[in-house]
């Protein structure tokens, strides 16, 4: 069986320069992965290309062995800031993000994926009425919302304080439990690439290619102190300084 | 009022920071003036009001064919009311002005959209509109009259050029305003152009168009002056010209009268419109 998501030789230029070259990599399902380098390095690029977002480079990204050539409803993304729709309070942000064959059982579906994200009491909330934490946690539901076969993050949870990111992070895993969905993370944070993820893909300076993947084999939810993330820590601080 | 805003905060719950910025003495001061607030609008006229009282009936430093009294004024307006005078100026007048307004804005919202969405309708109208938008209002009145009479039509047609411009301007800026990250969370969820457009780019061009809506509606009044005082039998402008020529300035300024509270009846109602339309936003109110 193919993989999931497989991205094939690809490489992006902005105006001569190249950000991505001949990238590889293939995720299986239910497997999270994070992306991790030095920051400028074009993670964030090549998360725009899986999303399909800029269609125009080389290579291929195939999610069920279909290419990505436009954004679309197999591909789910969540940014670093919230991006909620301001106009629309927290139930209706969410519920514009359901899937069509979802949407006849909206009220059903929005109530259990803000409960999914603890925000069950903020239904009518707008998004000025949020603090940080909680409008992530609301975007995290919108992009669920979709039932995308790949769940895009790109640092979703750099723009908060430490105590908030970490509640995320745990939010992150019970949503795993829940829904087993496939997830690719890009961080520049190595504590939260280690916590989460299956494998740990280190990207290297521009032209960023895939330097070394390194494999986490830990069971969920794993200790933050744990000797071996400590030693991996290590190990990628080494890699990316 | 922060008292009012329900900020649900559990990241933050272990030192839940104090809502209220304010020391005491100062939101007392506040909800004092908030109290008092819908009078304290009414100060400025009734100032005036005693000073016109004062310069009129009891200093006599004003003629009374230049600045009529007050009490003059006050029964004049009560005879014109009785008689049904006023009323019949007064809806001519507004009619001309909601119909002037309804048709300007419908087709500015129509060209707004149309080149706020796509740049080569762009490129094509808006310097052709920019151009028109530089005549004076009353460099029309002429041309009109000479195309369409003195009938109601040219004045409709008046109103309407000057309820036309501030919509339009104001529906293409808030269309380029929309933030690019929003419209790409569309993408994101697959949406097609025309949802892109009612679910996400209308939405976020809101505050503009209804800023371009109450500007335009200001504008009606004053093209349907420009308008009545230059061919007309009937209206608040007719009023005015009426007053002039019989050397009443009472009348004068029954009409005068009659197109600040109309005016601002007006923008009031627009105003409420706005404000429940906008709950949304999170910008300054003032302090």
């Amino acid at each position: 069986m193919s993989s999931l998501l497989t991205i094939e030789g690809v490489s992006k230029s902005f105006s001569g320069s190249e950000i991505l070259r001949d990238v590889n990599l293939a995720v299986e399902p239910s497997e999270i992965i994070s992306l991790l380098g030095p920051s400028g390095c074009g993670k964030s690029t090549l998360l725009r290309l899986v999303a399909g977002l800029d269609p125009a480079h080389q290579g291929q990204i195939r999610v069920n062995d279909l290419p990505i050539t436009a954004p679309g409803r197999q591909v789910g993304l969540m940014f670093q800031e919230p991006r909620l729709f301001p106009w629309l309070n927290v139930r209706d942000n969410v519920a514009f993000g359901l899937a069509p064959a979802r949407r006849a059982a909206k009220d059903k579906v929005v109530a259990e994926l803000l409960e999914e994200v603890g925000l069950s009491d903020a239904l009518r909330l707008l998004p000025r009425q949020l603090s940080g934490g909680m409008a992530q946690r609301v975007a995290l539901a919108r992009a669920l919302a979709g039932e995308p076969d790949v769940l895009l993050l790109d640092e979703p949870f750099s723009a908060l304080d430490a105590f908030t990111r970490m509640r995320l992070q745990d939010l992150v895993l019970k949503i795993w439990e829940d829904y087993r969905p496939t997830m690719l993370l890009v961080t520049h944070d190595i504590e939260e690439a280690l916590y989460l993820s299956d494998r740990v893909v280190v990207l290297g300076e521009k032209p960023a290619g895939v330097r070394e993947i390194i494999e986490v084999k830990l069971p969920r939810p794993r200790n933050r102190n744990d000797a071996q993330l400590l030693k991996l820590r290590g190990q990628l601080m080494a890699e990316l300084s | 009022m922060l008292q009012n805003r329900p900020v649900l905060d559990r990241e933050s719950t272990p030192t839940a920071p104090s809502l209220n910025p304010f020391p005491e003495t100062i939101v007392r001061r506040r909800w004092f003036l908030g109290r008092l607030s819908p009078l304290v609008g009414l100060v400025l006229p009734a100032l005036l009001l005693i000073l016109w009282w004062y310069v009129t009936e009891v200093g006599h430093l004003l003629p009374a064919n230049q600045l009529p009294t007050p009490g003059r004024v006050w029964n004049t307006g009560l005879q014109l009311f009785n008689s049904g005078e006023l009323y019949r100026h007064l809806s001519t007048s507004l009619g001309r002005v909601l119909t002037g307004f309804a048709i300007g804005a419908v087709i500015a919202l129509v060209l707004g959209t149309l080149v706020g969405l796509l740049r080569p309708v762009e490129k094509l109208l808006d310097p052709f509109l920019q151009a028109l938008r530089n005549v004076p209002s009353l460099a029309w009145v002429p041309f009109l009259l000479l195309w369409m009479g003195i009938d109601e039509p040219p004045k409709i047609t008046l109103i309407a050029i000057g309820a036309f411009f501030p919509v339009y301007l104001n529906l293409v800026s808030g269309i380029r305003q929309t933030d690019r990250k929003l419209v790409e969370v569309g993408y994101i969820f697959g949406l097609n152009k025309f949802a892109l457009i009612y679910r996400i780019i209308l939405p976020a061009a809101l505050p503009y168009l209804l800023a371009g809506l109450r500007i335009g509606l200001g504008q009606s009044w004053l093209f349907l002056v420009a308008a009545e005082l230059i061919a007309s039998t009937r209206g608040l402008g007719f009023m005015l010209i009426d007053g002039e020529n019989s050397s009443r300035p009472d009348i004068m300024l029954v009409a005068i009268i009659t197109l600040a509270v109309l005016g601002k009846l007006c923008d009031w109602l627009l105003q409420l419109a706005e404000k429940w339309l906008l709950r949304w936003t999170d910008t300054f109110k003032g302090e």
